[in-house]
């Protein structure tokens, strides 16, 4: 199917005649039955918005990480959200270093479209201000190791990252309703993300000159098998996208069927995912019990006292984000958040000069 | 926003199961072993072909079929705003796979090893269903470069707007976010090769809706013999026979 470099994986006939000869009698070379999926781990890391995936014996990471931007202009009121996939060379031979592949292109449109068109995420509640600023979300999908059926993995990878992100909350405060303070994670509680449904990826080889399905293909199998198709549905049975792109001809019936049997599938692997982000989430609750339960008196003791400086890195964490945002809303900011005198000495032993340049261009822009 | 009116009609004033007019011409580049022009009402496609011919990079040489290359490049101009896009973006490089896989399937490969293919399709008005008219466009110029295929693939699109399933979008229905199902059959052996779906849309709607977009690509089939027999009997008609 792929283009075949120098360096790819090169079965003999031999090997391929027997995968194709063992699946006329219904069996596959790792001992599944042709509807059977391969067992799937999900874990997660220490911080909020990372996950790893391991399919059989493919393994993928997922990162989610938030930045506050500037809208498309077409859509003012909504965040973004992209996908990058990284194939590391390590993951198979026939990955190379540098720009990323057709297959890595085609997976990152898959995975995109099924979470992007089918409208998963909540997009408007990432909006901040309107026209201004937005959240801008972005997985980042690295292939650890190429078992096969990458876009299966990545795709539940993206999903699992995506529950259990959470971005810092904001709020908009001010005379003119256009100044933000992003606070901080150990001040405010930070959001998790808006997910409307889960669209999980089912991925369908169409091996031998009968088109025997396999469902989740290994990477043996994927050298083999004449075509693919991808159906990404949610629980409601509802189809969110589907890719096949070319390979050997199907009956219109047999899509149907791998419809119906990839329903069920989404079903299964959507429960498993949702219960381990549940374990996670409590894991995360204890783990915030046991961080605060020594330190809890003295700790509200100096709530009030340490308010001040709390504010102050709330002030700092703005202007970095928000580099891109126009400098008179930074010096806007700056001056909502902080009391004026303790303000002043740190922030001045922060970045002086900067500041004063900064304030006298954007006096100078605004008259 | 209303894509059908209470009369049954669409934006463009097409009925939903209305295709918007084809028209094919072969032979569009000279230079080319096998090109064609494919319209589907203001989209418009050029598609050329060279080869069977040499592999010109002697590592991604085949031993037992032939190698299949494509690209796809919408030109500056084919947009309303006119912008210049960078070569090789990631939709581009997928419509570009997506073609080179489906007329893989249908170019028997094992009758030219050790060769190549090349096929260009460019865009040259962009009003929605460009990737069903760059693969119809590309069978008419395989056909032209008289290259062996176990049969013809044509590509359409459909689409669920306003709770009507509709036939061929153009651009406008195609950016009102709805579903958009693009199928590309052999029609002889009534097989899909080609199935890409946006969006949401409910399993027994969906069925229908790929059910449309397949009777689309019969008629655009059926327009390519056409074309493809009245071709052959021009050639006919000049060697005099």
């Amino acid at each position: 199917m792929e283009q075949r470099l120098a360096n790819s994986l090169i079965m003999t006939v031999n090997e391929k005649k027997f995968i194709e000869n063992a699946l006329v009698s219904d069996i596959r070379v790792d001992g599944r039955r042709p509807f059977d999926y391969r067992n799937l781990t999900i874990r997660f890391g220490s911080e909020d918005g990372s996950s790893e995936v391991q399919l059989g014996k493919t393994q993928v990471l997922a990162f989610v990480t938030g930045q506050l931007v500037q809208p498309y202009r077409d859509r003012p009121n909504e965040g973004t959200f992209a996908i990058y996939t990284e194939f590391s060379p390590m993951a198979d031979p026939s990955f190379e270093p540098g720009r990323p592949g057709d297959s890595a292109i085609e997976l990152g449109r898959i995975v995109d479209r099924g979470l992007r068109e089918s409208r998963a995420v909540d997009t408007e509640s990432l909006c901040v201000i309107a026209g201004k600023l937005v959240w801008s979300i972005r997985i980042d999908l690295h292939i650890i190791d190429n078992g096969g059926n990458l876009v299966d993995a990545a795709n539940i990878a993206a999903l699992a990252a995506l529950s259990t992100f959470r971005r810092p909350e904001c709020t908009i405060g001010g005379e003119d309703g256009q100044e933000l303070t992003v606070h901080p994670p150990d001040v405010r509680e930070p959001l998790p993300l808006i997910m409307h449904h889960f669209p999980v990826a089912v991925t369908f080889g169409f091996i031998g000159k009968e088109n025997i399905v396999v469902i989740d293909p290994t990477h043996y199998e994927e050298e083999v098998m004449g075509g693919s198709l991808t159906a990404t549905l949610n629980t409601n049975g509802d189809v969110c996208a589907i890719q096949k792109a070319g390979g050997d001809g199907v009956l219109q019936s047999v899509i149907m069927q791998c419809l119906r049997i990839a329903s069920v599938k989404a079903g299964d692997i959507t429960s498993k995912i949702k219960s381990a982000v549940e374990s996670y989430n409590t894991q995360r609750a204890l783990r915030k019990i046991k961080r605060h339960n020594p330190s809890s008196a003295v700790s509200n003791a100096a709530k009030h006292n340490e308010e001040s400086t709390q504010v102050n890195t709330e002030t700092k964490s703005i202007q970095q984000s928000s580099d891109t945002n126009t400098s008179a809303s930074t010096h806007d900011v700056t001056n909502i958040g902080s009391p004026e005198q303790q303000s002043k000495t740190l922030k001045d032993a922060v970045k002086p000069k900067h500041k004063k340049r900064k304030k006298s261009t954007s006096n100078a822009n605004a008259s | 926003m209303e894509y059908v009116s209470p009369e049954g009609l669409r934006l463009d004033g097409r009925r939903p199961m209305e295709m918007r007019q084809l028209r094919a011409e072969l032979g569009a580049v000279s230079r080319a072993d096998g090109s064609a022009v494919f319209e589907m009402g203001n989209t418009k496609v050029i598609a050329a072909v060279y080869g069977p011919r040499e592999v010109q990079n002697r590592s991604q040489q085949i031993n037992d079929k032939a190698l299949i290359r494509c690209e796809y490049t919408m030109a500056n101009f084919s947009t309303g705003d006119r912008m210049r896009k960078p070569k090789g973006d990631r939709r581009s490089t997928e419509i570009s796979l997506v073609i080179r896989q489906t007329m893989e399937a249908c170019i028997m490969t094992h009758l030219m090893p050790r060769s190549q293919i090349d096929i260009f399709v460019q865009v040259l008005q962009a009003d929605g269903g460009t990737r069903s008219a760059c693969i119809n466009a590309a069978t008419l110029a395989l056909a032209d470069a008289g290259i062996p295929m176990c049969d013809l693939v044509t590509s359409c699109s459909a689409g669920y707007l306003n709770s009507t399933p509709l036939l061929d979008l153009n651009y406008v229905e195609d950016s009102a976010r709805g579903p958009d199902v693009t199928v590309g059959i052999l029609p002889k052996l009534d097989k899909v090769t080609l199935l890409q779906m946006d969006a949401k849309l409910p399993m027994d709607i969906f069925e229908n809706v790929m059910q449309l977009a397949t009777e689309g690509c019969k008629a655009v089939a059926n327009y390519i013999r056409e074309v493809l027999l009245e071709n052959t009997k021009q050639l006919e008609n000049r060697r005099g026979v």
